[in-house]
């Protein structure tokens, strides 16, 4: 019947229509679920709330087992603005210790989207950081007053001692960079920016877990994602043991008060270092907690520069520390021989007296020329070196000779120690001077300061020590280390294996009687411990541009079983026997007794009490005691 | 008589293939609560009486007990007293416009005790009755003005007040009867007035801030399709294929001098032109009405005058008549506003929870977006998004499919009527759930503007599963005392 309606046709187009409608929306989902994966993307971010469960930093300890550095809880204030309620702003703000105002601009910064970028009003928010404990419980005895006010706990940094800053090292949250370069770090992880906390970084911050959280439309949490299925607890960083021990550290920043340069003491054995002083140094407290910013601004802006670890990074001309090192170049290479004398007028005869040298009995050997740490020797040495044909093709063989042997014995390279910001100092090779020259036809006589270790030399006083170690073990060191043990790991083999020197034990011990006796009869009497300990040393007395010449002192004791080797530098301290000889006396003393005997306590008491300070072109410079600090007891 | 009616009666057989879709629709809906209102730290029973997914299921059996009962009653009843319902549903939209308390910005529920209705819903069968009624009626012919204006008042009374009720999502609904009367003749030309109303509204409002020359570019790109329509008209109604022809060749002719005057230099106001190439076709149409004095010129005339004053007005209308919220609710539809707070933001987060379904979709209770409330309104309006999230592309097409299946079955049911009631009543019924399917999934993907209105016995709540179960079973009923076609 419907069939001979002509309206029956339109079932057609109706049906039709639907089929379209269908099919657009199958190309709809299609679309949506299939061809757009952002979709799920989107969906992620907003419902999965990656927690990261941060693990407890690793505590470092002194080679003694006494505690450096731990954690300490710390305590944010934070805020949901949703569920904020009118409260006694007043009562707030005294409690928390700041003003109305400072309680607008903390407000102001936490809403801010560019300072604050996950802010939401539904989510805890940092309002003020770092509360210490005393204001934390007043807050949280109160914070029943204040709805939407929580408080967090964090941990912080802590120095039990206010020694070794520069060696610790500080902490603080990772920067564009460092979390560009490593996809380890997020924004607001905390990083080691120096010392033992950056280097050690690895060590120390251990291993990020994460807790995969599902927040709801609202920011809040809704529990695990799947029970936790998913989630990685965190591994808590490995302590560290450093070789450091604190009692030698503490009385040598005491002995460097007032002073700028370095005391660095290494075991030979080892190559751990004892101590590793560089003045002046900051209370490592200043760069944790909420002064933090304030602090370091100080820090960097003092004209001392307390922030610059100089026994690693500090490079000085080693002056005449650097004469047994080329002692035993002349004699390896044969130049020289125990017997060989040479002359001194007081000063260099080829130059004309120059460069000058002191009062002593000539022609002298190796030995006596050590002992009197005579000039003229070394430039003669150097001279026959560089001017030898029949062994050296010509003055750029024998110079990369020299170089070569210098490298070998540490100088010139970064020696590897498990600090950052070494510095690797300055050993020229030939080309350097061709040069400077412009021709490679020039002689011994145009580097004649390179023989009494000036001129281009630079070396840190890490290297000095070093080779005053490697003095002491007759011909091989161990790489210098501060970190003695990881807890759960051994140590890197970098530390572990000895690296020997090219050149023959049996010259080593003609430079140590020549050290031995510059401490029984030459330069550096002031450090003569005999007969409870036979020290050997080399005094220096480093020219430099920057004013009064550099103070030096290397050696090491005993002359035979070896303890400790030591380097000291004063910075314009003049004469090496003036202050560095007497501070390495002290120290040693101080290695050797744990107290300082009464006959020398006169001297600890005027080391401590001398001020030898460089004099500063800056205006308002501060007194550099300012940036020194007490020693623990 | 009764004899005859029992004996059709014995003879006829539910239509199971529909009672199948139904059942399923039932279970799955209830399933995709119990998802969609799953509280991840409180988690209940699906049978927890206290849970949307167990009170779902005392509407199911509610649902189904009046299946039964409906079943039950003779086919005449309705038809003796689809008036008397519309009356008593109009006085119960009455009543409930002057008693009902605001509930989520709408005064549509009828609150006794503990049991709300929400009377609008069960308007949804008795339009449908009365209208096959209407229809039923002795040498009816929509297209005499009487009757045109009796089938448009039983629509548009309680569209009005449903409209005062501030439910003018439901209201909407009772214009998808117009799919059952362009089935009884309603000219297609109607339709394709209200096609032409709606691509003139979204093309005007889409391009309404870009402009070519004096006129937007939705004016300029309606103008010249009004000369398109009208060039179409003329082709198919009068058969006058050079007319037609003429009408598309003044703009092409237009343009082409508009653009090699600009060549000189000259510069051009495209949009003038455009204009004047409408004029001079209303020119030419009235001048081939009075030239050949056939009707189908004054309309294809009276079209485009009225196409024309429909453009011009929509900006005004749109700007100055609608709210700010609707407004905003179209211009996100059509994409040309971000609003991530308002409904901009339930459909970001709707079309966030289907997209992250994937294809095989993450697995019942799943879903992340729609456990964690990211979707609003997630187990009634937004139901389907649960699908799409935890059954993924494969589940919620297969959803989509059984609902045009089960459309498609109604419309096949509707055919096989004897009477003109039955199919009247028929078509009315698939006109309802394909307006609620087309709506209400075309919303949740970001086809369609946000309207309120629930996917058909997904959706949680009493109302609409009882409006529903009874438009189908009254269908049912009647479609099983029917002789075989």
């Amino acid at each position: 019947m419907n069939s001979h309606n002509p309206l029956f046709k339109r079932k057609y187009v109706i049906t039709g229509i639907i089929i379209v409608f269908a099919l657009i929306y199958i190309g709809q989902l299609f679309h949506l679920q299939i061809l757009s994966p952002k979709y799920r993307e989107y969906a992620d971010s907003h419902a999965f709330l990656r927690k990261t469960l941060y693990p407890a930093r690793g505590a470092i300890y002194d080679r003694k087992g006494e505690l450096l550095v731990y954690n300490q809880p710390t305590y944010d204030v934070m805020m949901v603005v949703r569920e904020m309620e009118a409260f006694d702003t007043i009562d707030f703000c005294r409690t928390l210790n700041i003003d109305k105002q400072r309680f607008y601009q903390l407000n102001a910064e936490m809403r801010d989207p560019r300072k604050n970028p996950g802010y939401s009003s539904y989510t805890p928010q940092i309002f003020m950081s770092q509360l210490n404990v005393e204001e934390y419980g007043l807050l949280q005895e109160k914070l029943y007053k204040f709805p939407g006010i929580y408080i967090q706990h964090r941990t912080e940094r802590q120095y039990k001692y206010p020694n070794m800053g520069l060696i610790l090292g500080y902490i603080a949250e990772a920067n564009k960079n460092e979390i560009a370069a490593n996809p380890y770090y997020i924004r607001g992880d905390y990083v080691g920016k120096s010392g033992i906390e950056l280097s050690h970084e690895e060590d120390l911050r251990g291993e990020k877990g994460v807790e995969i959280l599902l927040r709801d439309a609202h920011g809040r949490i809704q529990g695990k994602y799947k029970n936790g299925e998913y989630d990685r607890a965190p591994v808590s960083g490995r302590d560290l043991t450093l070789s450091i021990d604190l009692d030698l550290q503490a009385y040598g920043e005491l002995l460097m008060h007032n002073k700028v340069g370095s005391i660095i003491m290494i075991e030979p054995k080892t190559g751990e270092i004892l101590c590793m002083i560089s003045a002046p140094n900051y209370d490592p407290s200043l760069l944790t907690g909420r002064d933090f910013g304030k602090n370091y601004q100080s820090l960097e802006k003092n004209p001392y520069k307390p922030l610059i670890n100089r026994a690693v990074a500090g490079t000085y001309p080693p002056g005449s520390t650097f004469k047994p090192a080329q002692g035993l170049i002349f004699l390896q290479e044969g130049i020289i021989t125990e017997q060989t004398q040479y002359v001194c007028y007081h000063g260099y005869p080829p130059l004309g007296g120059k460069p000058a040298c002191h009062g002593h009995a000539s022609p002298l050997a190796i030995q006596y020329a050590l002992a009197t740490s005579c000039n003229s020797f070394f430039c003669y040495g150097l001279n026959a070196m560089l001017s030898n044909r029949t062994k050296y093709s010509d003055v750029n063989n024998a110079f990369d000779h020299w170089k070569d042997h210098m490298v070998d014995m540490g100088f010139g390279y970064k020696l590897g120690v498990d600090l950052p910001s070494e510095k690797r100092g300055f050993i020229p090779n030939s080309k350097f001077y061709t040069n400077i020259f412009k021709n490679s036809r020039w002689n011994a006589h145009n580097i004649i300061s390179t023989a009494i270790g000036q001129g281009e030399i630079l070396t840190t006083p890490l290297q000095i020590a070093n080779f005053a170690a490697m003095t002491a073990n007759r011909g091989s060191f161990y790489t210098p280390h501060v970190v003695k043990e990881r807890k759960g790991a051994p140590l890197d083999t970098a530390f572990t294996n000895r690296r020997n020197s090219e050149i023959a034990r049996e010259y080593f011990e003609i430079i140590v009687n020549g050290m031995a006796d510059a401490v029984t009869k030459g330069t550096c009497y002031g450090a003569n411990l005999a007969p409870e300990i036979q020290v050997c040393g080399k005094t220096g007395t480093a020219q430099n541009p920057h004013g009064e010449d550099h103070s030096l002192f290397m050696g090491f004791a005993p002359k035979d079983d070896p303890q400790v080797a030591i380097v000291v530098i004063v910075e314009n301290g003049r004469f090496g026997a003036t202050n560095a000889v007497p501070i390495g006396r002290l120290m040693l003393q101080k290695f050797f007794k744990g107290e300082i005997p009464e006959t020398d306590k006169w001297l600890e008491k005027t080391m401590i009490d001398r001020v030898v300070l460089p004099y500063l072109y800056t205006k308002n410079a501060p007194p550099a005691a300012t940036v020194t600090i007490p020693v623990a007891n | 008589m009764n004899r005859e009616t029992t004996e059709t009666e014995e003879k006829g057989k539910v239509d199971m293939p529909t009672i199948i879709l139904y059942l399923l629709f039932l279970v799955m809906g209830w399933i995709s609560i119990y998802a969609a209102s799953f509280d991840l730290e409180n988690a209940t029973s699906m049978f927890d009486l206290s849970s949307r997914a167990g009170m779902q299921l005392v509407w199911i059996g509610t649902s189904l007990l009046l299946a039964f009962a409906l079943m039950k009653i003779d086919t005449g009843f309705y038809e003796t007293y689809a008036f008397i319902f519309y009356i008593g549903g109009i006085a119960l939209l009455l009543i409930t416009l002057l008693v009902a308390p605001e509930i989520n910005g709408s005064r549509s529920w009828l609150v006794m005790g503990p049991v709300r209705l929400q009377p609008a819903e069960f308007m949804k069968f008795i339009i449908a009755l009365v209208l096959a009624k209407a229809f039923n009626s002795y040498n009816f012919r929509l297209m005499k003005p009487k009757n045109l204006l009796l089938v448009s008042s039983i629509i548009l009374l309680p569209f009005i007040l449903v409209v005062l009720q501030s439910e003018t999502g439901t209201a909407l609904v009772y214009l998808a009867f117009i799919m059952m009367l362009y089935r009884e003749g309603l000219p297609g030309g109607f339709l394709l007035i209200g096609i032409s109303t709606i691509i003139y509204f979204v093309l005007g409002i889409r391009f309404s801030e870009t402009f070519v020359g004096s006129i937007s570019l939705g004016e300029f790109i309606t103008t010249l399709l009004i000369i398109v329509f009208a060039a179409g008209m003329v082709r198919s109604y009068l058969k006058r294929r050079e007319v037609s022809a003429i009408i598309l060749t003044i703009p092409v002719v237009l343009f082409l001098v508009a653009f090699l005057i600009s060549l000189f230099g000259v510069k051009v106001n495209y949009g003038f032109v455009a204009l004047l190439s409408l004029g001079l076709t209303g020119l030419y149409l009235i001048l081939l009405f009075l030239r050949f004095w056939k009707k189908p010129y004054l309309y294809i005339f009276l079209f485009v005058v009225a196409s024309f004053a429909f453009v011009e007005s929509v900006e005004y209308v749109f700007y100055d008549v609608l709210q700010p919220h609707q407004q905003t609710r179209i211009k996100v539809t059509l994409g040309m506003e971000q609003d991530l707070q308002g409904s901009g933001y339930h459909v970001g987060q709707s079309k966030i929870a289907i997209g992250s379904g994937g294809f095989a979709g993450k697995g019942f209770l799943n879903g992340t977006q729609t456990k964690l409330k990211y979707v609003p309104e997630q187990d009634t309006d937004f139901i389907f998004c649960t699908i799409g999230e935890e059954q993924g592309f494969i589940g919620s097409s297969i959803v989509l499919i059984l609902f045009v299946i089960f459309i498609l079955r109604l419309i096949y049911l509707a055919e096989r009527q004897r009477t003109v009631f039955g199919r009247v009543y028929g078509y009315g019924v698939a006109s309802v759930f394909l307006f609620h399917l087309i709506i209400n999934i075309g919303m949740v993907i970001g086809i369609m503007p946000v309207i309120g209105i629930p996917l058909p016995f997904f959706s949680y709540g009493g109302s609409s599963l009882w409006g529903f179960t009874i438009l189908l079973f009254i269908f049912l009923r009647i479609d099983k005392s029917q002789k075989r076609m």
